[in-house]
């Protein structure tokens, strides 16, 4: 166990047991021991600790988060963050500060070897918390009659957006707000939202409008987990049935359904550059599904219900194992080399080469026809 | 089998041959014997002119005619052909191979990776420490409130009250219109740890809610063949208010083990067994047999059992944790027939 633990998947689950999946050697390990297992080590929240993915940060439902050391392959430090009630609904990392979300709605962000830690309200019913990928000190929250919120961690005291409820519908009558995950599009300021009530809905904080720019509905049932794909232009959503659908976020059509999830989806995630989605629930199951063909690539059973899970940002996860550190600057001449030798291609010429490429056919027709003769002959 | 063999082999080669296979034969006492004929019943389909077709003749009568003869004369094939398998079966005594077991679709299963190991430790702290541990720790006794859909009929409202015999300190209560999400509370205020609830539609019961209470989970079965105690030939007396034994049967996948484990929380511990009276749950394709018996050990080797009733057969269609809330609450398993049904040989629990 003393071995770097290079898994691409790291999967937190309700009996509070760390799990790490290697999918090329397609092997799963526990990183926690079964006998010091219990159910209030339940794992509600995970990220890792910094750009490397060196440390996963896992929430748990006694408060406490854990830092498991994937290099050394053991869990190090234990950062009692306990406050407001609930369990974690978000957790990230902030220049060295964790920044924690529980239920109640109480915002925390706790600076290493300080006592002053800034504390935010973001209100009731929390659902979800998450940090911009690209912007770190940004902050989204929304949960259960609790709208959209964007903070500014360097500027706590009001939220630099507060979305607005939608309109009341045909009679007249409030509607409800259930948010249950979200997500900041990259490059861009909008924010995505998925709730019970089965919208999908984009925000845009650079408009005046603070309503959705963009609502859609998925199936029928409450959505539970979102994530947006690298290139975002769309979103990955997940419901209570375990039904995934792949949104185009532009015009908000329905662009594809992922297949094969039994039960609740908790956590989607996708890959930060390769067109893979992973997935995992209530129903005990981790899946990886392509985006490209939708295809189910892995199914792994994990045997405890599944909370939430991360996706390493690796990339060219078949080659890592031959050469693990291997300079990407060698591949890169080499491609540069290879694009020097290239001839530019004219448009006559690749329509000479279909023309080319019919003609074999052709000629493979004719040739079996002959056999056919001959054999008739024969 | 290789008597058997020896026979159809010589049959392909047709006589030429024959004398020189014999000596091969004659190691084994029958296989010569047979082997004459072996190659007189190969013959008349060999015989038979192999481009003909029923399909081919155009009147239907003759057709129809021709296709009844090929059919007897397949079948006089089928039976002669056993026959004689029979009859090598007898001669070769003791020495004849054993029977092939049948294939079914049941021991032709698909490999279920959840199948649940008793020695997994993972799987069985995740079950000490589920919903039901503290039914299982004895810490609490089984307390079952039954109901059924609003404004019950004859058949479900005698099959809720066959129901509350066969399950000790189970209460029947008219559902009144009230929702289950307002029952719940008030079950679980009044101690009660298990819901069930008998859905009808034109007065046959189809449906069966399960829930788990104070929180969950809850399943959804479909029910069918509905047999009450006055339908049943051969029926026992009626069954005593003596806790009964519980059997759990084929309950293998991870899912299929918390259905099981759903189950056995319905009934008290320590049964007792001077009323001989057994409740089945019989788990086969899928489907889950309800049987309540009364067995008697007629000596040493013999038992009888009397059948009780009532008799049904449930299908889960989900299992959802927490208690009852269809609209948000989360499945931990739902059945969906066109992406799960595609294979005969899967079973889920």
């Amino acid at each position: 166990m003393a071995a770097p633990a290079r898994n691409h998947v790291w999967v937190g689950t309700e009996t509070g047991v760390l799990k790490g999946i290697d999918l090329v050697k397609k092997q799963a390990s526990n990183y926690t021991e079964i006998s010091s297992l219990d159910r209030s080590q339940e794992v509600n929240a995970m990220c890792f600790g910094d750009p490397q993915e060196s440390e996963v940060l896992l929430g748990c439902r006694d408060g406490t988060v854990r830092v498991f050391n994937t290099e050394k392959s053991k869990f190090t430090e234990l950062h009692e963050c306990r406050g407001g009630e609930g369990v974690f609904r978000g957790l990230g990392v902030l220049d060295n500060a964790l920044v924690t979300c529980v239920e109640s709605g109480l915002l925390k962000v706790w600076k290493e070897g300080s006592n002053e830690n800034l504390e935010v309200q973001v209100g009731p019913g929390v659902e979800k918390m998450r940090l911009c990928d690209a912007q770190r000190h940004k902050v989204g929250t929304g949960g259960k009659e609790n709208q959209l919120k964007i903070w500014d961690l360097q500027r706590p005291e009001e939220p630099v957006f507060r979305a607005k409820n939608v309109r009341n519908d045909w009679l007249d009558l409030r509607v409800p707000e259930w948010i249950r995950d979200l997500g900041f599009i990259p490059e861009s300021d909008k924010v995505v939202t998925c709730t019970s009530y089965h919208q999908v809905r984009i925000y845009d904080p650079c408009s005046p409008q603070r309503r959705p720019v963009l609502e859609v509905l998925f199936d029928e049932d409450p959505l539970t987990a979102l994530s947006i794909t690298p290139d975002g232009r769309s979103v990955v959503v997940g419901n209570s049935h375990g039904n995934m659908g792949v949104i185009d976020l532009r015009k908000g059509r329905l662009l594809c359904v992922l297949k094969g999830s039994a039960g609740s989806v908790r956590s989607i995630q996708c890959h930060s550059s390769m067109p893979v989605v992973a997935s995992c629930g209530l129903d005990r199951f981790m899946r990886l599904h392509s985006l490209t063909d939708k295809k189910l690539l892995h199914k792994v059973y994990l045997k405890s219900r599944l909370n939430c899970l991360l996706l390493t940002s690796r990339d060219k996860w078949e080659e890592e194992e031959l050469t693990p550190v291997m300079a990407d600057e060698v591949k890169e001449e080499e491609e540069d080399e290879v694009w020097k030798k290239m001839e530019t291609v004219a448009d006559k010429s690749s329509s000479k080469k279909r023309k080319e490429a019919q003609k074999p056919d052709v000629v493979d027709a004719t040739t079996r026809n002959t056999s056919k003769k001959k054999k008739k002959a024969v | 089998m290789a008597a058997g063999k020896n026979s159809e082999s010589g049959g392909e080669k047709k006589g030429k041959k024959r004398k020189s296979r014999t000596p091969e034969g004659n190691h084994e006492p029958d296989g010569s014997g047979e082997q004459p004929g072996g190659t007189g019943e190969q013959q008349p389909a060999a015989a038979f002119p192999p481009a003909f077709s029923v399909s081919e003749i155009k009147n239907k009568q003759r057709r129809h005619f021709m296709f009844m003869k090929l059919k007897m004369e397949k079948r006089k094939e089928k039976l002669a052909l056993k026959k004689k398998r029979k009859k090598e079966r007898e001669a070769l005594g003791d020495k004849a191979p054993p029977k092939a077991v049948p294939k079914t679709i049941e021991n032709q299963r698909v490999y279920d990776e959840t199948t649940v190991d008793p020695a997994d430790e993972e799987v069985a702290y995740d079950a000490a420490t589920d919903e039901f541990a503290p039914y299982f720790n004895r810490q609490t006794t089984p307390k079952i409130l039954i109901t059924t859909s609003d404004r019950p009929r004859g058949r479900s409202v005698r099959f809720t009250e066959q129901l509350s015999s066969i399950i000790p300190n189970s209460h029947v209560y008219y559902r009144r219109g009230l929702a289950l999400k307002k029952i719940i509370p008030q079950c679980v205020a009044r101690d009660f740890t298990d819901l069930i609830v008998i859905n009808e539609d034109r007065k046959v019961p189809n449906g069966l809610v399960l829930s788990h209470l104070p929180d969950g989970p809850t399943a959804h079965f479909k029910m069918s063949n509905t047999r009450l105690r006055k339908e049943i030939k051969r029926k026992g007396k009626e069954p005593t208010e003596h806790k009964p034994e519980v059997i759990l049967n084929n309950f293998t996948t991870r899912l299929g083990h918390s259905i099981g484990r759903m189950f056995a929380s319905l009934y008290p511990h320590d049964p007792h067994f001077i009323g001989r009276q057994v409740a089945t749950f019989h788990n086969q394709r899928d489907y889950i047999f309800f049987r309540y018996h009364r067995y008697i050990f007629k000596n040493e080797k013999k038992v009888g059992i009397q059948e009780l009733g009532p008799r049904f057969t449930l299908k889960l269609r989900s299992l959802q944790k927490g208690t009852f809330d269809s609209k948000y609450g989360e499945y931990e398993w739902i059945h969906k027939r066109h992406q799960m049904d595609t294979n005969r040989r899967k079973f889920h629990l």
